[in-house]
């Protein structure tokens, strides 16, 4: 019977080739619109997620405060406000799970016949746990380094780049000023942070190294950031608020004093991110879908018309045996396979469309299986949605009128 | 088997017309037994294209009782009675309605289709039934490149493929001219031979006269029903010969291609 109606619903798409593939094309476009939407909304939340777990998860960043010689204010972290021990003193407080004081600076550095300006971050070995920072090779350096100072340091891969080249820097030296550093290690490629800043242009040395045989800072201890991880998200806004709390106390500001430090929540930020391109990716979802509609509305009016020529050919199946669901079943079937058939040709456009994007303008996209299933969910439905009308109509044709229809 | 394929009793049939209900049928009563030969006579609005379509179970009477097969067809709903349509009755209309796309083959075997009968057996009976009718050699043609007579013998082969108790025919040989349309009532004349019921529907009268009963309608009602007084046995020396053995389509000419 199915066979039989198949066979049926081929040969009257058959009748009419041109107008079946115009009615198809109203689908393909519709969902080939859909899948290429959502491959790129798709593509730009998963750029913001790898941006985000590229920062940590769950991590505050601490800045000291500013300077202002003659009410000129510097920036952020400008002043020596916070000391290593404010840093040991936020480690003890409940759901914070690593701290680690970071004092950075921009530095010149040479290789053999390269030279390259680099932040160069002097921090502690928690340093690549707070930033969820792998090492790609080589090994980080040690408590014992930082107690000793010693000229080691990790490389992010841009500088590795800039410095060495295509050699493997892992274990070669280089030098700031006069002094040779070791590279311990290269660190994993993270790529741009939320503000586009390339976060591989980096080099990571022990926190007291930097401090005394780099930077020469005044204030021993002092740091420019400190970064802190909490247990769990959960945990954040507690960790915040006593945070702030302690740093007020060992600080010794009065109350209504201005901070002489910032507090970031980088979650926060990266939240706000990750909502912008959700509501974005839905947007373009909703607006393709507009055209998957259209094309659904094509399909009605198609087989509303296919109802009209051939209310003849209805009347003499019913007058031969044919039920009303079997009426139905016809023109319903036939609908979903104009539908099916268009959703798989707008499946293919789709793709390559979003293949092509991402070839020539460089654009990350994604193209989940959940996403073609839920595109073959949809002309189905748009099938059965909008053929059921005109199907209907079919079925409940009087037998009699239909087969005086000339 | 019930004693009569038909039985009518004060049968009812109103129109709604915006003047006011219309009554095209009066207390008609009639029983058919198995294996009669009934023509249905009547000028055009006394009521016959009505009573052929209640008969047909297309439509309903308004009042009365009408026993098909053995069923009151009061007490069936919308599907059942598709199902007694593509069972007991045979339909073989004035336009011969065939199915322009499909094939004879396909044509033909469309009530199995209905009937939920498998491929490979309809095949096989469409094939036996287009034999039957002497079109057994064109069962992959397509219903436009035969004639009209051989058109209305491939409608008959499909009344005839689910082995229907009734053949119900509605002015069978009007759209043929008037040697084809006697060929194909030798092919009716067969059929009731061979024990099949037929309601011919006619406003001929020598087409009429094939049948063994006639019954004739006017305003409403049945003013006559006899035995056919001269019964018109088949006169031309081709359908002398058992009708439906013979090769089909001679008379009419090739296939119009």
């Amino acid at each position: 019977m199915l066979g039989a109606m198949l066979h049926e619903a081929w040969r009257a798409m058959g009748a009419n080739r041109l107008r079946t593939l115009l009615t198809m094309l109203g689908m393909v476009i519709g969902v080939g619109a859909v899948v290429l939407m959502m491959a790129i909304g798709q593509g730009a939340q998963y750029a913001v997620q790898q941006t985000i777990s590229s920062m940590g998860s769950n991590v505050f960043v601490v800045l000291s405060g500013f300077t202002s010689p003659g009410g000129v204010r510097s920036g952020s972290g400008s002043a020596p406000t916070l000391t290593v021990a404010d840093a040991n003193a936020i480690a003890e407080l409940d759901g914070v799970e690593t701290v680690a004081p970071v004092h950075w600076g921009s530095v010149q550095m040479v290789h053999g016949a390269n030279n390259w300006n680099a932040w160069v971050h002097g921090t502690v070995p928690a340093y690549f746990d707070a930033r969820s920072w792998p090492i790609a090779d080589g090994a980080t350096f040690t408590d014992s380094d930082l107690r000793a100072a010693t000229r080691v340091a990790l490389v992010g891969r841009t500088v590795a780049q800039n410095l060495f080249g295509d050699e493997n820097p892992v274990g070669k030296t280089f030098r700031i000023g006069q002094a040779p550093f070791t590279v311990l290690g290269m660190l994993a490629p993270k790529g741009q942070n939320l503000e586009g800043r390339d976060q591989d242009d980096i080099v990571v040395m022990p926190l007291t190294t930097a401090q005394r045989k780099v930077f020469g800072t005044p204030f021993q201890g002092s740091v420019r950031q400190i970064l802190v991880k909490a247990s769990s998200p959960e945990a954040m806004p507690v960790v915040e608020k006593s945070m702030e709390a302690l740093l007020r106390q060992r600080h010794r500001l009065r109350e209504g004093a201005e901070n002489d430090f910032t507090l970031r929540n980088l979650t926060a930020v990266a939240d706000t991110a990750a909502e912008t391109t959700r509501v974005m990716s839905l947007l373009l979802g909703a607006i393709a879908s507009v055209s998957l509609l259209v094309g659904g509305i094509g399909i009605m009016n198609i087989m509303l018309v296919s109802v009209t020529e051939r209310t003849r050919e209805i009347g003499i199946r019913m007058a031969i045996g044919a039920r009303e669901r079997d009426i139905l079943a016809q023109f319903l079937l036939e609908a979903i396979i104009i539908s099916v058939i268009g959703c798989a040709i707008g499946l293919i456009l789709g793709v390559g469309g979003a293949l092509l994007a991402n070839q020539l303008a460089r654009m990350t996209v994604v193209v989940s299986g959940s996403s073609v299933l839920a595109a073959f969910g949809v002309a189905a439905g748009v099938g059965v949605f909008f053929g059921f009308y005109p199907a209907r109509k079919a079925a409940r044709l009087d037998p009699i009128e239909a087969l005086r229809y000339q | 088997m019930p004693e009569e394929v038909i039985r009518i009793e004060g049968l009812f049939k109103d129109y709604d017309t915006p003047a006011g209900p219309f009554p095209a049928l009066k207390d008609v009563n009639l029983a058919i037994r198995p294996g009669e030969f009934v023509a249905i006579m009547g000028p055009s609005g006394s009521g016959k294209s009505t009573f052929m379509n209640i008969l047909g179970c297309l439509d309903r009477p308004t009042q009365g009782r009408y026993v098909l097969a053995g069923r009151d067809i009061a007490s069936l709903d919308k599907d059942e009675t598709a199902a007694l349509r593509n069972r007991t009755i045979g339909f073989v209309f004035q336009g011969f309605n065939l199915l322009p796309r499909m094939n004879l083959a396909d044509n033909v075997s469309l009530p199995l289709v209905y009937a939920g009968v498998g491929h490979e057996e309809r095949r096989a009976r469409a094939q036996a039934m287009l034999d039957k009718v002497g079109l057994g050699g064109y069962a992959n043609s397509l219903p436009s490149r035969i004639s009209g007579g051989q058109q209305q013998r491939v409608a008959i082969a499909r009344a005839l493929v689910n082995r229907p108790g009734l053949i119900l025919a509605d002015e069978p040989t009007g759209n043929l001219d008037s040697h084809t349309g006697e060929e194909i009532m030798g092919v009716f004349n067969a059929l009731n031979d061979e024990g099949i019921t037929i309601v011919l529907i006619t406003h001929e009268a020598d087409i009429a006269a094939h049948a063994r009963r006639q019954v004739r309608f006017f305003d409403g009602r049945i003013v006559h029903d006899a035995p056919t007084q001269q019964h018109r046995q088949p006169t031309s020396a081709a359908s002398r010969r058992p009708p439906l053995q013979r090769e089909g389509g001679r008379g009419e000419g090739q296939p119009s291609c």
